[in-house]
């Protein structure tokens, strides 16, 4: 804390309290109120229902739900892949090079997710690559717009890693494949798995250049949010939005979860 | 690398200078020729050492030391000389040949030791084993088997996290012996230790340098270590070997400032003349006993040299009249440095000091007894 008398504390936290709640807390309290609400003419809810949360989460809104996850889990597969290969092979590459690679891993949030949906459909719609009106065209679109995070998450991971130890396991007779596999990977685990869990929050609430790209069978949660309070039906679409918080937020506790599994069995082993 | 005085076996072979095309001293042993250049700076040093020997690196920061263990391991590839190790053409840019590190029988234990942070002290050194193609199963268990040689059975388990600096050491040597090298490389070993521990580290060390039966090279700038470590040392500033030999030798007869100021001697450079040595601007140091050689060193422990506050009566045969030019505690002594007509380290006691009235800039007389100062051919 860089304020120390106590009255400045207090105003400090009184006025970080003015700036949040409105900003941040209520919208999100409208949300929780406005998925329950039956109907909503005045200040507060006339009625309560918990209709909204089962069409929420029940036939299209359901697909759309385990379409966000596939696609999240997918694309941040793929971005994690691609990242870390970037971060680890751009470390080693000539200056420039490497340069040029930060500069091409950093473009996808330079320019708006719109431009990135319309470069990918406007690429894609016609051989060679064939993407258009299929998963793959959402899936590719979001590894494009997370792969960012996971290359600069991972290259921000080995800055603080000692690239020494490759040397260290050079000594040792260890191969260029055991140096990756059992030192360097192991090493960045925990760069890995953050970047994991920010680019699947990432890519489960992403809109701007899913709405440019999305067949009709492949429609997001996110993307149903918006088309639900299009046509008016805001109290359905916060119910949409809670449960795609709820999702995001349980898949993000399950990578987690699994990122706790490894380390324990590696504890053990 | 022309040695002094020869009082070892191991020490003529380092006292002859390898040439490229020779047969190496030792088929079992190492013999290297290192030359590496990166930008202005050229590392040229010759080392060879009988399987068994433990040899010191001995130099000041910058001095290219660990450019020099970095090129015995092949970290660092050489730009023109060789390695050969154990009979084994290692490395020859005129050959094109270069063994990169994973297939060399080389084991280093890093400065700062470098265990992996994500595995156990175990692992840590199953690690090289593994390398090696040994089962999990076996691997574990030489492990385990190096570990309890360290004295380190009960931390197995223990990520190196949790690790003194002195138990991390010894896991890093674990780790460094366990693949069965024939060259050990040690850079700067103890200098990661608080004092308290560094003591009887270096006991150990020593202990299991010894166990050793392959060449060992210590890297550090600490003449004790080297001193205490090393059968032999290879002192070397800006990239080359200034001086070569046994601990006791190069203590005795030091060849340039650098290590006379390591060892803590004063040390001259002069020419022998009339029973005694000029020095440079006309200053003569008289000596007891003096070699038969033209270019000489003379050196004299700082012990040797007594500071009077006038002129002494009785006018021993070398005096000068210095200047203080600062002081320092060392142990129960006080070391003065002196400026003049021949720069001076003196050692004298707390209480002289305070007789003296000595302070920076305070001008005294100091005298040397010639049967104190020691010639030897330069």
């Amino acid at each position: 804390m860089l304020v120390w008398s106590r009255s400045g504390r207090a105003f400090v936290w009184a006025l970080f309290a003015l700036v949040f709640a409105p900003l941040v807390l209520a919208p999100l309290a409208i949300l929780g109120i406005a998925a329950f609400a039956g109907d909503w003419n005045s200040v507060l809810p006339a009625s309560w229902t918990s209709e909204n949360i089962r069409e929420a989460t029940a036939g299209t809104n359901y697909d759309s739900l385990v379409v966000s996850i596939e696609t999240a889990l997918g694309a941040s597969l793929i971005a994690i892949v691609v990242g870390t290969w970037a971060a680890i092979a751009a470390r080693t590459a000539p200056r420039f090079v490497r340069r040029l690679t930060d500069a091409v891993f950093h473009l996808p949030v330079a320019v708006p997710s719109v431009v990135v949906g319309l470069g990918m459909l406007v690429a894609f719609s016609d051989g060679p690559i064939l993407l258009n009106g299929t998963k793959w065209i959402v899936i590719a679109a979001h590894a494009v717009l997370v792969v960012t995070f996971a290359y600069s998450t991972v290259s921000a991971g080995l800055d603080r890693t000692d690239a020494a130890f490759a040397d260290v396991a050079a000594s040792l007779g260890a191969s260029a494949a055991r140096v990756l596999l059992r030192v360097r990977l192991p090493m960045l685990l925990p760069s890995i798995t953050a970047a994991a869990s920010l680019a699947i929050a990432l890519s489960m609430g992403e809109v701007g250049a899913t709405i440019m790209v999305y067949p009709a069978e492949w429609r997001t949660l996110p993307v149903s949010v918006f088309t639900l309070t299009d046509r008016g039906k805001v109290l359905l679409g916060s119910a949409v939005t809670v449960v795609l918080l709820v999702a995001t937020l349980i898949v993000l506790l399950l990578v987690g979860l699994l990122k706790g599994r490894v380390e324990e069995r590696k504890r053990r082993r | 690398m022309t040695g002094a005085a020869e009082t070892s076996g191991a020490n003529k072979q380092a006292a002859s200078d390898p040439g490229p095309d020779r047969t190496p001293d030792h088929p079992a042993g190492l013999d290297a020729h290192l030359v590496v250049t990166r930008g202005a700076f050229r590392l040229d040093v010759h080392l060879t050492a009988a399987p068994g020997e433990v040899v010191a690196l001995l130099g000041p920061n910058g001095a290219g030391k660990s450019t020099a263990l970095r090129a015995l391991a092949g970290l660092t590839p050489l730009g023109a000389g060789h390695t050969r190790l154990a009979g084994v053409d290692l490395e020859d840019p005129r050959q094109r040949l270069y063994t990169p590190p994973e297939r060399r029988p080389v084991g280093v234990v890093f400065q700062d030791y470098l265990l992996f942070p994500h595995l156990s002290a175990l692992e840590n050194v199953a690690f090289g084993l593994r390398c090696q193609g040994v089962a999990r199963r076996d691997a574990r268990s030489l492990a385990a088997h190096w570990l309890d040689r360290v004295d380190l059975a009960e931390h197995a388990g223990v990520k190196p996290g949790r690790l003194s600096g002195g138990q991390a050491q010894r896991v890093a040597l674990a780790r460094a012996l366990a693949t069965h090298p024939r060259l050990l490389l040690l850079d700067e070993p103890l200098a990661a230790l608080d004092a308290r521990t560094r003591v009887a580290v270096r006991a150990t060390l020593r202990r299991h340098l010894a166990d050793f039966d392959g060449v060992a090279v210590v890297i550090t700038h600490d003449p004790l270590d080297a001193m205490v470590l090393a059968d032999r040392l290879t002192v070397i500033e800006a990239g080359h070997a200034v001086q070569t030999g046994t601990p006791a030798e190069v203590a005795r007869h030091p060849r340039t400032d650098y290590v006379a100021r390591l060892v803590g001697l004063n040390l001259y450079r002069g020419t022998i003349s009339a029973g005694g040595v000029d020095l440079a601007a006309g200053r003569r140091l008289v000596v007891a006993e003096l070699p038969d050689a033209d270019e000489v060193f003379v050196a004299f422990p700082p012990a040797a040299v007594t500071l009077y506050r006038t002129r002494p009566d009785g006018s021993p045969r070398n005096l000068w009249q210095v200047e203080v030019d600062g002081m320092e505690l060392h142990g129960d002594t006080v070391r003065v440095e002196l400026t003049g007509p021949v720069p001076l380290l003196a050692d004298v006691t707390p209480l002289a000091v305070a007789e003296l009235e000595l302070a920076p800039g305070k001008p005294v007389w100091a005298a040397v007894k010639a049967t104190e100062a020691r010639a030897y051919p330069a």
